[in-house]
């Protein structure tokens, strides 16, 4: 059910700094929040996003419960090479969703 | 602003506000949007900052599931959403002459999935009938609202603008008094905006979710401390006719994000 959005430039010059965005749907749960028979909701959140490209770590994120619900989160790399962007979340449970984008870079 | 204040401003308010404020000029009519803080507007405007994306797109992949007894999807009879949608949001609540009553977007989504795909109906409110209610609005994004303009609608329209005018709960508001009477100023810190629905179903960052047009209406209804119409009541239907009239030639905006 959940799709990632994923925004990355299909195209950049080598070298230049080139902006990611992303967003995914969670609830973020924090684990603070009583139902409403008072019990504690589990807690259930996404605690890392990790970026690769072409294999090698570019970008990771520790989320914390004081995230909000479907988190976005927008940084830059510099275009180096040709290849694919692997995006990787995953919650606290060790469940993870990934996906891939491809970019091309031009001289 | 702090909450010590907020009953003192509440009753000036009861005590300034006229029971029929004039409606508000076409020329200064203003979209939810138009109250908003920057962040919040540049959030609605980029594609993949918008979280109400994630419900238009998971309202995409529901469109081409297959459903119900007919197995047959959204898509087999309708094609495309954002050709063949383009429109519908902007027109609904439009009249449903089989039933004889008028009927929301949602409403209409639920009517077709029991007729169409021999399915349950899908709960008010819930995350599917959101993501389907999202997509098919979108298709309508930067149309004007154009109502339906079937005549049998007009008593519908009428009862839901008497509705919009009546005072209700235990603060005695009306809807007029705050949305016509007092747009622009502030209430507990937020401001009052028009009351013009260009965006639903909307991403409210309080909510941390989209939500339909009768949810808000229900928030409403409790900050006014009346107590809710359930979901789908025909006085909802009637305000939201009423809503899109008062809004007719504003520009859809789904999906919007609102705080």
């Amino acid at each position: 059910m959940t799709r990632p959005l994923v925004h990355v430039p299909a195209t950049a010059r080598k070298g230049a700094v080139i902006t990611i965005k992303t967003l995914i749907a969670h609830p973020m749960e924090t684990g603070y929040r009583p139902d409403e028979n008072g019990r504690l909701i589990p807690r259930d959140i996404i605690g890392e996003l990790v970026c690769r490209y072409n294999g090698k770590e570019v970008f990771r994120a520790e989320l914390a419960p004081a995230i909000a619900a479907n988190p976005y989160v927008a940084f830059t790399t510099v275009a180096t090479e040709t290849g694919t962007l692997e995006f990787r979340w995953t919650d606290l449970t060790g469940k993870h969703w990934t996906h891939t984008a491809p970019i091309t870079v031009v001289a | 602003m702090t909450y010590a204040r907020l009953p003192a401003l509440l009753l000036a308010l009861l005590a300034v506000a006229p029971a029929h404020a004039d409606p508000i000029p076409p020329g200064e009519r203003l979209s939810g949007a138009a109250f908003m803080s920057r962040e919040t507007r540049t959030m609605q405007e980029d594609d993949f900052a918008n979280p109400g994306m994630l419900w238009v797109r998971e309202g995409e992949a529901l469109w081409a599931e297959k459903a119900g007894a007919a197995a047959r999807a959204c898509a087999d009879c309708h094609g495309a959403a954002e050709a063949t949608m383009k429109g519908v949001a902007a027109r609904y609540p439009a009249w449903e002459s089989r039933d004889g009553r008028p009927v929301d977007l949602l409403g209409r989504i639920n009517l077709c999935r029991v007729r169409h795909q021999e399915a349950a109906p899908l709960a008010w409110e819930s995350r599917a009938l959101l993501a389907l209610g999202t997509h098919v609005a979108a298709a309508s994004r930067g149309e004007a609202i154009a109502p339906d303009p079937d005549p049998r609608l007009a008593p519908h329209r009428a009862e839901g603008r008497a509705l919009y005018e009546t005072r209700i709960g235990q603060l005695d508001l009306a809807c007029t008094q705050c949305h016509d009477a007092q747009w622009g100023r502030r209430l507990a810190g937020n401001p009052i905006p028009q009351a013009h629905p260009t965006g639903y179903p909307l991403y409210r960052l309080e909510w941390q979710a989209v939500g339909s047009r009768q949810r808000r209406l229900r928030n409403c209804m409790t900050g006014v401390r009346a107590e809710p119409f359930a979901y789908g009541d025909p006085a909802f239907i009637a305000i939201e006719l009423y809503l899109m009239e008062r809004a007719a030639g504003m520009t859809i905006e789904t999906p919007a994000v609102r705080p």
